[in-house]
């Protein structure tokens, strides 16, 4: 759903300092002209450049192995394979046009796993403009393999490292970099997430994942799927893989959290060792939307915690809080160690390593899929080449049971 | 019942000051506003604080509610939010801190929109819950700097109800509509953001703070310059340019952030913080006599 006034239900707004309002204003109005009316061909160019540049359509494989394992059928949405190896191209592009279209000849951009860093780099090489991109010190550590990217795609990588250096404390810093050069700065946000119009636009822009799926999978299976399933930090890949289906009443859609260590809270450490907003969090305003967040009986924002870094985050979508209040959405989640199972099982039934955040969602799948129809939708949001450091020494500290030896690692990959 | 109005009386002449001619807490015209981070960097030294910063001349205090996300907040005030977020600050010991309070000017709570709508136990009651508590542990008013007037109905209701003042902030890429609409909401004072960016001490005075003060001469309401503010001079400065009050965060709270680092006194630094204040607002006085008489005003 799209909203004049920002809002999903008593979700989303515009949360922001002051000094960004017009800034958000005079988005509001690109968006408008630009996404919804396609104003001087905007969405043509954006589809051209997701078709030359970003390798779009992705197809809808059907998931041999998996089916015959789990009885039904499974099949993928295979965004591992946008350019950059993430369904966050999508978005990127899309907003750097924008910032194109609008004449802002700086952008910013906040990252965690990387891949929205790395699509963010790619689209401003691409498009012409200078990038940098905030990043948390943990997740620099973390997500080499893209910072690297990101470095040769010109791109100025900036270490974070306040708070515990995630996502979260990403964010924040960007704020701040946009409250300081707004004037001719376009802050690229990476998820479904932060004041309208973000949430609609980034939603808007990945909405061709559940476009292109819902097309394939009724010309291969002929029907609909009973169920789609995403994994959700901030939600992007989430809302680009329901948007279609939101209206198809039959259609069940779950989204897959990091249950991480435990679902529980440490309030006196200010500490979730989960990032589960939507299946645990209390209604919040954070980085300028209200939506459901991890958070202390006062309000302090907690520390989130997912053996994946792309889901290492407090908060969730404005939209996606709604789709789960209204129970258009079911909230789920698995814990780390059934998605570093999951990363496993993946690469080696399918030939497909999933980024650790997808590997959740086909943890979800593992342990229910009796309960998810005789056909079965799958987004792989990313390929799991930056995980590899943290697969290798994750795998290893945690003895891992259907993963292959990692000892000829030791010492990792560097 | 918000004593705001109060500390701007001699400054703004006219009525306010012909009926409430004692009102001005120093007495010397322009309003001193300091703020620190409430908790930093333990509660009792924080209490000694602030204090000293009413001796120093403080006509209106900014106690900030220290949030987890000070997204509007430069490197300064985020480590004293980490400060004080360590040594236990809490909604809940942020209300106990201002009731302890011993000093006499109007204070106003800082702080980010969550914890103001988060506070009670009752869903329904939000953000009504508080700001009834704050009424009642007697602050004044309210600056939310993650709130912009769009989203401000349901906190300014409840200030409304409870007689306390919501500040907005103003920026310089604040103009034409979105000028209109939230100086026609604002109550106690205008803050008038100085320059673009977050909060930190500067060496020098925007010019975009002419710029933003020209913009607003039309409002009768009391301008308080901030962000950036470091010295008397910069005080004096920006105060002869038109402004009725200075805002001073980040200089305040270098003092104490230095104090701790270094493990000096409370009372060593409650001494530094007197002595800065007294300059911050000595500047402010000094701007004030070299103002033009504002045409309306006299």
């Amino acid at each position: 759903m799209s909203t004049s006034d920002g809002k999903f239900g008593r979700y989303g707004g515009q949360y922001v300092p002051e000094a960004l309002m017009p800034a958000i204003e005079e988005l509001e109005d690109a968006y408008e002209r630009y996404v919804l009316h396609n104003e001087d061909g905007f969405m043509d160019e954006f589809r051209q450049r997701l078709r030359d540049f970003g390798g779009r359509p992705t197809p809808t494989q059907y998931a041999e192995r998996l089916s015959e394992r789990y009885d039904r059928d499974v099949y993928l949405k295979r965004e591992d394979l946008v350019h950059g190896g993430a369904h966050k191209l999508n978005n990127a592009l899309g907003q750097v046009l924008l910032a194109k279209y609008m004449g802002k000849d700086r952008i910013i951009a906040e990252t965690g796993a990387g891949q929205h860093g790395t699509a963010t780099a790619m689209a401003c090489a691409h498009l012409d403009f200078d990038c940098e991109v905030y990043m948390g010190e943990r997740d620099i550590n973390r997500q080499r393999p893209n910072v690297f990217r990101m470095k040769i795609n010109g791109a100025e990588v900036t270490p974070v490292t306040v708070g515990r250096g995630t996502l979260k404390e990403a964010i924040s810093e960007t704020m701040r970099d946009w409250a300081t050069n707004v004037e001719d700065t376009h802050y690229v946000i990476g998820s479904v997430v932060g004041p309208h119009p973000f949430p609609a636009m980034v939603r808007d822009f990945q909405a061709v994942i559940s476009e292109e799926a819902r097309e394939q999978i009724q010309e291969r299976a002929g029907t609909l799927p009973d169920s789609v399933l995403a994994c959700a930090g901030g939600g992007s890949n989430t809302m680009g893989a329901f948007a279609e289906f939101v209206d198809d009443e039959g259609v069940d859609l779950y989204a897959v959290e990091a249950g991480g260590s435990s679902l529980s809270v440490d309030e006196e450490e200010g500490v979730a060792p989960n990032s589960a907003s939507l299946s645990t969090g209390g209604e919040g305003v954070l980085h300028g939307a209200r939506t459901k967040l991890l958070q202390d009986r006062d309000g302090q924002i907690m520390e989130s915690h997912s053996v994946s870094s792309g889901l290492d985050y407090a908060g969730v979508g404005p939209e996606l809080a709604y789709l789960v209040d209204e129970n258009r959405v079911t909230p789920v989640n698995v814990d780390d160690d059934a998605a570093l199972e999951a990363f496993h099982r993946l690469s080696r039934l399918e030939g497909v390593i999933p980024a650790l955040e997808t590997a959740h969602a086909f943890a979800y799948v593992e342990k229910n899929h009796e309960d998810l129809g005789d056909t079965v939708l799958v987004n792989v949001s990313g390929r799991g080449d930056k995980d590899l450091e943290s697969v290798i020494e994750e795998t290893e500290k945690r003895g891992i049971e259907n993963a292959p030896d990692m000892s000829m690692f030791s010492g990792g990959l560097r | 019942m918000s004593r705001i109005p109060e500390a701007f009386a001699d400054v703004r002449g006219g009525e306010a000051a012909a009926s409430q001619p004692e009102a001005d807490a120093s007495g010397d015209g322009p309003a001193f506003i300091p703020y620190l981070a409430v908790g930093d960097p333990d509660y009792e030294s924080s209490i000694e604080y602030v204090e000293a910063l009413e001796r120093g001349g403080a006509d209106i205090i900014e106690l900030g509610l220290p949030f987890s996300e000070p997204v509007a907040e430069g490197p300064t005030i985020q480590n004293a939010v980490v400060r004080a977020l360590e040594g236990g600050m809490t909604p809940t010991r942020f209300f106990e801190f201002v009731e302890e309070l011993d000093v006499d000017v109007p204070l106003v709570c800082m702080t980010y929109y969550n914890l103001i709508y988060r506070y009670g136990d009752d869903d329904a009651n939000r953000p009504r819950a508080f700001v009834e508590k704050a009424a009642e542990v007697g602050l004044d008013g309210f600056v939310v700097p993650d709130l912009p007037a769009e989203e401000a109905d349901p906190l300014r209701e409840a200030c409304d109800e409870f007689d306390l003042d919501l500040v907005f902030i103003v920026a310089p890429t604040t103009e034409g509509e979105r000028l209109e609409r939230i100086m026609e909401q604002v109550s106690g004072y205008v803050y008038v953001q100085a320059r673009l960016g977050v909060t930190g001490a500067r060496s020098d005075v925007s010019a975009q703070t002419d710029e933003s003060l020209a913009r607003l001469d039309d409002w009768d309401v009391p301008k308080a310059v901030g962000f950036g503010i470091k010295t008397g001079e910069h005080a004096e400065r920006i105060v002869a340019g038109g402004a009725d009050g200075v805002i001073v965060g980040s200089a305040l709270v270098d003092i104490v952030a230095e104090g701790h680092e270094n493990g000096d006194s409370a009372e060593s630094v409650a001494a530094r913080l007197e002595t800065k204040a007294r300059e911050l607002s000595e500047g402010a006085s000094r701007g004030f006599a070299q103002r033009t008489p504002h045409p309306e005003r006299t």
